[in-house]
């Protein structure tokens, strides 16, 4: 058998493919980032920690109702969203008139917050939940042994992100959203209701996370710290696409975790630092990001 | 200097007649992990069975004044040095205990031989604490990385798995344990085809258990702890690693961790440990009122280590009468150990508290009665060949 880099191309192919599944996470995440980011200029801080309650209320949803997880990857998006609006409209929006900075503190405090409750109640080991009966088992697909819920998981996100960003780019919605980024004075003067705009972003930009977090429970351990490992990398995944750029934090999302899932390969210890080295390199040589437009 | 000896030997004597003429003064820093992954099996808890020890001891009644103070070092070494420092300098702590996380308890093991102060280890794993990185002032409860190696390596390789692949958290911990663990495997003959370092904490151990199922080994050996071993062991599933015919050795598996995976995933799994809730009458009854001020939550070995090690370390205070790190080390070292947990057990010259060691097996899910019912005993390791024999240790002060 011949080699590639050597190690055998079944090996790459399998580490290539689980490069994606991860990279579906980091995409699903940094786009409902780039999205916040891109609309209300604010760095969603609180968004790891969103993530966690999207899986944690899978979780609730299952153990205290019954509620199984196809109800779950609607619902929790949903309940979790309505908390982000209910964030928005309490909080963030008091700041928008000041310095980015104030919007970054307030939502890291929301998160430590978030995070010790959860802690409190639940423990740090996390919590059980099982693949859905559907989904479990996998699939040999001859270099490697597919389970099918990780398929699921890079379709649904797949799906997801695209869905995202044709409504962003292509529909009259999506033309209002970027029309208020743009100049959210005059979009108002023509008679949209901005704020409100806003608001149903940010949730949005929430609902996302949660879903990601629904796609995650049954495969990482529920813990309320699920988030804040996760969310420092897909910060530089953002920073890497291009703060606010749609379509960058979806190709660099997926384009990342290839990165990291061949350096699992050839230098696992160097596996967590990579994303950082290429964020660093990028902002040397590019620092609006691959795909943002500088200021 | 010969005043005050005189004065303690004094005291000793009030105190073991029966009398509590005078007052000691001591204070115990609980020092773990209060947020990140092993907050569950240390954290909170071991503060809670501390605080129990302080109670069956019946220090008040005996004239000493108990003091506890805890704090989260968060796994880091840096924090532990710093924290360990200012509450043997400023806060007057007299003896520290738990500290999980092997790095962290290597800083902590020196900071208190410098201070000549009592460091009594319940949370952390690396056999270093009693070998090459050995100190008089250090005891080492609960187990270690040599114990665990011994029980479920010599288990598993006992069973047919000859051929090994290490997974292991890239820190002092995993190291050790992937270390001690290779020696037990080529000792009975075995062979290890690899092994893959990941960042401590991980998330997704996809990528190096697909390196592991590749290797074709007969066992991957996770040479990890808390959270990351419940994500490798609950991907190992996923993956159908285990489905195919390799076994997994959880070398080092809690309770809680169990507790989180839930049975169905854990269900089979052989582990090593030295205390579980559900061992003989005492075990349980001091479970039932641990989880009565714990959230209903049943203890981990760890916790139960930290109980343990308090009541033992207020018991030498009471016999030399008095908190001098040296001559509490030597009673400690010199009276036999007697508690609920771990039964009658001694500590050894180098630091080393010797006890049984159990191999479990985790019951499925038909098999449990009940939350918490996780385990059936499937062997009892005896002191002598649970633990590092004295000379292999390579620790500088026994000769």
């Amino acid at each position: 058998m011949f080699e590639l880099l050597g190690i055998p191309p079944q090996a790459l192919f399998g580490q290539l493919l689980l490069g994606l599944i991860n990279g579906s996470f980091y995409a699903l995440l940094s786009l409902g980032l780039a999205i916040i980011f891109g609309l209300l200029n604010i760095i969603n801080f609180t968004h790891g920690a969103q993530y966690m309650m999207g899986a944690f209320v899978a979780w609730m949803l299952l153990d205290y109702l019954g509620i199984n997880y196809w109800v779950a990857l609607v619902l929790a998006p949903v309940v979790v969203g309505i908390t982000g609006v209910i964030i928005e409209r309490l909080l963030i929006s008091r700041l928008y008139h000041l310095d980015h900075l104030y919007g970054l503190l307030l939502t890291f405090g929301l998160a430590l917050i978030i995070q010790g409750l959860f802690r409190n109640q639940y423990g740090i080991s996390g919590l059980p939940y099982q693949i859905p009966p559907l989904l479990s088992g996998g699939q040999n697909l001859g270099f490697m042994f597919l389970p099918n819920y990780r398929g699921w998981v890079v379709v649904a996100s797949l799906v997801v992100c695209l869905a995202t960003w044709f409504v962003i780019e292509k529909t009259r919605l999506g033309a209002y959203l970027r029309a208020a980024t743009e100049n959210p004075v005059l979009v108002g003067a023509f008679g949209i209701n901005v704020p409100r705009l806003i608001t149903v972003t940010y949730g949005f930009g929430v609902g996302l996370a949660a879903f990601a977090g629904v796609l995650a429970a049954p495969i990482y351990s529920v813990n309320p710290n699920m988030g804040a490992d996760l969310i420092i990398v897909v910060f530089a995944v953002v920073v890497i696409g291009g703060m606010g750029s749609i379509l960058g934090s979806i190709v660099t999302g997926f384009g990342l975790g290839i990165v990291e899932g061949l350096t699992r390969v050839f230098y696992p210890e160097g596996s967590a630092v990579v994303i950082f080295v290429i964020m660093a390199i990028v902002l040397l040589v590019k620092p609006a990001g691959l795909f943002g437009r500088a200021a | 200097m010969r005043l005050g000896k005189f004065v303690l030997a004094a005291m000793a004597t009030a105190l073991l007649s029966g009398t509590a003429l005078a007052e000691t003064n001591v204070k115990i820093g609980v020092l773990n992990d209060r947020s990140g992954v092993y907050a569950d099996l240390s954290g909170e808890g071991s503060v809670v069975a501390a605080r129990m020890a302080v109670e069956d001891f019946d220090a008040e009644a005996k004239g000493i004044n108990v003091e506890i103070v805890s704090a989260d070092h968060q796994n880091k070494p840096d924090v532990a040095s710093t924290i360990a420092r200012q509450w043997y300098d400023q806060d007057g702590v007299d003896m520290i205990v738990d500290v999980p996380t092997s790095s962290a308890a290597l800083a902590v093991s020196d900071i208190t031989r410098e201070k000549n102060k009592v460091f009594v280890n319940s949370g952390a794993a690396t056999s270093d604490l009693t070998g090459s990185k050995c100190s008089p002032n250090t005891v080492h409860w609960t187990y270690d990385t040599y114990a665990l190696a011994h029980g479920t390596g010599g288990a598993m390789v006992e069973a047919g798995g000859k051929t090994w692949f290490f997974l292991t958290a890239d820190y002092a911990f995993g190291h050790a344990l992937e270390r001690d663990t290779t020696a037990v495997v080529e000792a009975a003959g075995g062979e290890v085809l690899g092994s893959v370092r990941h960042p401590f904490p991980g998330t997704d151990f996809s990528s190096f258990l697909l390196q592991a199922q590749a290797s074709g080994s007969d066992v991957i050996g996770l040479a990890n702890a808390g959270g990351d071993t419940i994500n490798s062991i609950k991907q190992a599933s996923e993956f159908g690693i285990t489905q195919a015919g390799q076994s997994l050795a959880g070398l080092l598996v809690f309770l809680t961790d169990v507790h989180a995976l839930g049975l169905q995933t854990a269900q089979g799994l052989v582990l090593t440990e030295s205390f579980y809730w559900d061992l003989n009458d005492e075990t349980r009854a001091w479970s039932e009122r641990f989880a009565e001020a714990h959230d209903g939550d049943m203890p981990t070995m760890v916790q139960a280590g930290v109980y343990a090690g308090v009541l033992h370390y207020l018991k030498a205070v009471e016999a030399a009468g008095g908190t001098d790190a040296e001559q509490v080390v030597a009673k400690m070292k010199e009276m036999p150990t007697d508690d609920p947990l771990f039964g009658q057990g001694s500590i050894r010259e180098d630091g080393r508290k010797l006890h049984d060691m159990y191999l479990f097996r985790v019951k499925t899910p038909e098999q449990s009665e009940g939350p918490w019912d996780y385990y059936e005993l499937v062997a009892t390791i005896p002191p002598e060949k649970a633990w590092r024999p004295l000379e292999e240790g390579g620790c500088e002060f026994v000769k």
